[in-house]
Parts: structure tokens; C-alpha cells; sequence
């Protein structure tokens, strides 16, 4: 009972602590409000790099070309021997007449072309299709199937795709060098409003002190005061992000460039993110305060 | 039976200076003391270490069952509820009216508002400015403000009410009548240490006069013992 009148009188006074001093509010306000659409936008698209790099990751495909005279038993030594390499995900086998049906399916010209082509006529290989675990080492894992006696050539994102990889990576990581920089700023500006605030109330906190506040009673005001701060900053960001991705989403149906490359579904992925926000908010504010608090009231 | 007592203790600030040397000084329960002396010779540091505003160098000071000397700066809230403290600038909020500046030194603690209620204009009335609890500080004068603060300092019902220099900033006339306040918060109980230079006042009251030298107890006047030794005030 006791400690819910000390936390009402508390927040009462943060509360109009933030608006009597609104114009040094408002700037730390701001620079949370900054702070968080840029981790807003970071996170989106952090999701969003990572969901392009799993849907690539199951897209690739290591087209294993075999040798055109090929037998059942030199098949089976490849593909134990694919086997045998660590970063193998799934091996599916395609023979040459599967493709050419495939391919007389899809199209009428390829159909005039084909029929007439036998087991030992046809110009196709017999294939083996190799999905990859850890497409970062899709390279490395061609190379060593290259190797195999009875492949011929092999055919997969030629370097396109670990570019795209290591782009994606990078733009993760930048993002998150940018965040966690904004992050550390804006902390220093909010513990500087809560300086000035203490600075304002000093009179206040002596009186407190001589009539026996205890030393947590006095410093609670100042970390409500930020964690009001950072709940106010987030406002905006959560509006900004919600629909700002929502109208992103709808604009480009979902994908990026090509079907292959899908954005992360807006539901429940916003709320997520608002959810977010507001507790690095909170959670920025109050340790902004709480460094000002520790530094500036000596107790 | 004591209320305070001090044993063996000195101060020394990190500049150097010596403010209090060597004191023993015991005060007893519901006492009225004063301590005077020259600008300098230790009396504010000496009421200080009372609060715990100040710490000790040496020695031990018991205050009403506390050793104030060894309590930690995150339990000092338990010795300053047990002590009022009034200052020569009587340290009111401006912003907030009289009733306010009452009730904050019980809200800070968690009152619950009837009893808060209860309490302000009990002490408010103590000091006889019940019919002000709505002004604000800069409408009243020098002697009301005075007694707002009196009435914060006693309104938790302290066993100790310290002043320093409560008259300080007052002329003789609302002087008396602050004093008059002081005495009667006294006879309900309450024990008094007021420091002053303000020799006139202690004259006229004739309690136990404490007066330092050099952070020494030069002299120990007891009670309807004081008299002016041809000294002027002490300013
Ligand atoms: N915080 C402080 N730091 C250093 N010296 C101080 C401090 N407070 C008081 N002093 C010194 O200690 C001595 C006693 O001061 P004080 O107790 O305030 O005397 P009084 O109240 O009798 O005028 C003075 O010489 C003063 O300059
Ligand atoms: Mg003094």
C-alpha cells in the first residue's frame, strides 16, 4: 500500500517533471524517437536479408552433370561418394529421359525436337541434383564434387549466389553497428536531460533527503522520468513501422525483384517489432537516467 | 536519560580544517540547548554530524539508540526521520503552497492522505499558521516562512528538532515570536538544539548555552546559568 502511494506520487511528478522542462524533453524525445526508427528499419531489414538468405539457401541447387557414358554402378559410386562430403543437405537423382520429358511438357518445340530422341541418343546427361546445408561453403562443397570421378560439370549460382550471401551479411552487420551507436548516444543525451532535471529539483531532492526519503524513493522519479522519456520517443517509430511496412508490403506484393525473393509477412512481424521498440525504449531511457541518477545524486 | 551522546569525536574536513576536536557532550531527553559561538568555530559541523549530513573523523555519536557515526549513506534516511532540521533560509518550495510544503515531508515517506491531512494541520496549527495553509512562500513574511518550516520539521513528530540559525535572517521582534514557537514545540516534548549567534535570544530564554572555540567546548552553561560576559553578539 505504502510502496503504490510512493509509485503514484512518483510517476505524477515524472510525468510533470517531462512537460515542465518540455523543451529539453522533447530533444531527448526526439533523439529516441531517431534512434528508433533507424532500429526499426535495421531490424526489418535484418529479418528481411535473412528470410532472402533462407529462401536462396533452399533454392540452390548444385547441378551435378555425369559423364554421358555412364553406368548404373559408376551412378551409385557418385552419388556414395557425394554422400560422403559433409555439406550435403539432400541428393535427388534426375536421369536424362526425366529431363527430356520434362522438357517435351513444357513446350510443343522441344516436343517436336525430342520424341524422337533414345536412351543413347539423346545429347542430356543424367543428373544429380545436390542441395547444399551451409550455402556459405557452396563453393568449396562444388569443388570437391567436381572432383568425383564420373562428373563431368557441374552447374550452380556461379558466385552469384555468395555475393548475395556476403552482401546480406554485411548489411546485417552494418545495420548493427549503426544501432547499437545510436543506441549509445541517445542513452548520453537522456542521461544529460536527467542531469539538468536533477540540477532543477535540487532543492527538492535536499528536502527529501532531510525529512528521510529513503535513498531508492529519491531516485525513482528520475528513472521513471526516462523510462517516460523512452516510451514517448517510441510513439512515432511504432506508427512509422507499422504502417510504413504494411504500405512497403502491399506496394511490392510481398517479394523483391522476383518471386524468389519474399518479405517477411507483416503479421505478426509488426507487432513484434512495436513490441520491440518500446522496450529498447523504455530500457534506453532508463539506463540514460540511471547512469545521470548514480553519477549526479551521490547517494 | 540521554538523548544524544557524543564521545571522543572530531572532525576534520579534507582541506585540513579542524572543525570539532575531541568532543564529549552528552544532551538529555526533552532538553533545550544552545550552542553559540564565533563564526567558524564548528557549530553548524557539530549539529551536522547530528543528521549525519557530515561524518566523524573519530569518535561515536549516539543519537536516540543510532550510532550515527557508522551508519551507511544508504540507511541515513532512518536517523533523518527521527530529526527535524530548520535552516536560517528556511529551504521552503516556492512552487508549492504552505500545505504542500507540509504534507511533502510525509508524502516523500508514504503517508497515507488522511493521515497526512491530519497531521499538516495539526502542525500548522502548532505554529499558528492554519489560516495560510493555501498561500504560497513568497506571500509570506520572513517569520511565516519561519514557522512553515518549523512546522515541516516537527509534522513527522521528530524526538529531536534541530535549528541553525533559525533567527538569522529575522528581526528581534519576529525573532521572539519564532522562539516562542520553538519553546512551545519544547514543552511538547520535542528536544531542542538551536545554534545562534544571536547572544540577546539567549538571554532572555535561560537554557543549557554549549559555546564553542575552535571546535572545543569552551564553556557549559547550565540551565538559568547564561549571562552575557560583556561580550557583544557574537556576529
Ligand atoms: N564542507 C566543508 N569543507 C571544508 N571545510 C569546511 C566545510 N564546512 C565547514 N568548514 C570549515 O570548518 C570550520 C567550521 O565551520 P562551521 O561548522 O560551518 O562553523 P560555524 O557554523 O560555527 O560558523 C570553518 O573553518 C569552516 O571553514
Ligand atoms: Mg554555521
Amino acid at each position: 500500500m505504502k510502496a503504490v502511494r510512493i509509485l503514484s506520487r512518483n510517476i505524477r511528478d515524472s510525468f510533470k517533471s517531462v512537460f515542465r522542462n518540455f523543451s529539453l524533453s522533447l530533444a531527448s524525445i526526439t533523439c529516441i524517437t531517431i534512434t528508433l526508427v533507424v532500429v526499426a528499419f535495421s531490424i526489418i531489414l535484418s529479418y528481411n536479408v535473412n528470410n532472402f538468405t533462407t529462401e536462396i539457401e533452399r533454392d540452390v541447387t548444385i547441378v551435378t552433370f555425369l559423364n554421358v557414358d555412364i553406368d548404373d554402378e559408376g551412378r551409385q559410386t557418385v552419388l556414395k561418394e557425394i554422400n560422403k562430403l559433409d555439406n550435403i543437405a539432400k541428393v535427388e537423382y534426375e536421369s536424362k529421359m526425366t529431363i527430356a520429358n520434362e522438357m517435351m511438357e513444357s513446350s510443343d518445340v522441344y516436343k517436336n525436337i525430342m520424341s524422337s530422341w533414345t536412351e543413347e541418343t539423346s545429347p542430356l546427361q543424367d543428373t544429380y541434383l545436390v542441395k547444399v546445408k551451409d550455402i556459405e561453403r557452396i563453393s568449396e562443397t562444388a569443388d570437391q564434387i567436381s572432383k568425383i570421378e564420373g562428373v563431368s560439370t557441374l552447374k550452380y549460382g556461379e558466385g552469384m549466389v555468395d555475393k548475395l550471401v556476403s552482401v546480406f551479411d554485411m548489411i546485417r552487420k552494418v545495420s548493427l553497428v549503426a544501432v547499437v551507436a545510436l543506441i549509445i548516444v541517445t542513452a548520453f543525451l537522456i542521461a544529460n536531460t536527467i542531469k539538468i532535471t536533477i540540477f532543477s529539483r535540487r532543492r527538492e531532492i535536499d528536502i527529501m533527503r532531510l525529512v528521510g526519503a529513503s535513498n531508492i524513493n529519491i531516485k525513482i522519479p528520475f528513472v521513471l522520468e526516462g523510462l517516460i522519456l523512452g516510451l514517448l520517443g517510441s510513439i512515432i517509430p511504432i506508427i512509422i513501422t507499422t504502417y510504413g511496412y504494411v504500405a512497403i508490403y502491399d506496394k511490392m506484393d510481398g517479394q523483391v525483384f522476383s518471386s524468389v525473393i519474399k518479405l517477411v509477412e507483416p503479421t505478426p512481424f509488426v507487432y513484434e517489432i512495436s513490441i520491440l521498440l518500446v522496450i529498447i525504449g523504455m530500457i534506453v531511457g532508463m539506463f540514460g537516467s540511471w547512469r545521470a541518477v548514480k553519477k549526479y545524486l551521490k547517494i | 536519560m540521554n538523548l544524544i551522546a557524543i564521545k571522543g569525536v572530531s572532525k576534520r574536513y579534507p582541506n585540513g580544517v579542524n572543525a570539532i576536536q575531541n568532543m564529549n557532550l552528552t544532551i538529555e531527553k526533552g532538553d533545550f540547548v544552545f550552542v553559540i559561538g564565533s563564526t567558524g568555530c564548528g557549530k553548524s559541523t557539530l549539529i551536522k554530524m547530528l543528521y549525519r549530513e557530515v561524518k566523524p573523523t573519530k569518535g561515536s555519536i549516539n543519537v536516540g539508540g543510532i550510532d550515527v557515526a557508522k551508519l551507511r549513506n544508504s540507511k541515513v534516511y532512518k536517523i533523518r526521520r527521527k530529526i527535524g532540521v530548520v535552516f536560517q533560509d528556511f529551504k521552503l518550495l516556492q512552487k508549492s503552497t504552505v500545505y504542500e510544503n507540509v504534507a511533502f515531508a510525509l508524502e516523500v515517506l508514504g503517508l497515507p492522505k488522511d493521515e497526512i491531512h491530519r497531521k499538516v494541520l495539526k502542525s500548522l496549527e502548532l505554529v499558528g499558521l492554519k489560516h495560510k495553509a493555501k498561500n504560497y512562500p513568497h506571500e509570506l513574511s520572513g517569520g511565516e516562512q519561519q514557522r512553515v518550516a518549523i512546522a515541516r520539521a516537527i509534522v513527522n513528530g521528530p524526538k529531536l528538532l534541530i535549528c541553525d540559525e533559525p533567527t538569522g535572517n529575522l528581526d528581534e521582534k519576529t525573532s521572539m515570536e519564532i522562539m516562542g514557537v520553538i519553546d512551545q514545540v519544547n514543552k511538547l516534548g520535542t528536544t531542542i538544539i538551536m545554534v545562534t549567534h544571536d547572544t540577546k535570544i539567549v538571554e532572555k530564554m535561560q537554557k543549557r548555552t554549549i559555546l564553542l572555540d575552535s571546535g572545543r567546548i569552551l564553556k557549559d552553561y547550565a540551565k538559568g546559568t547564561y549571562k552575557n560576559e560583556g561580550r557583544k553578539n557574537t556576529k
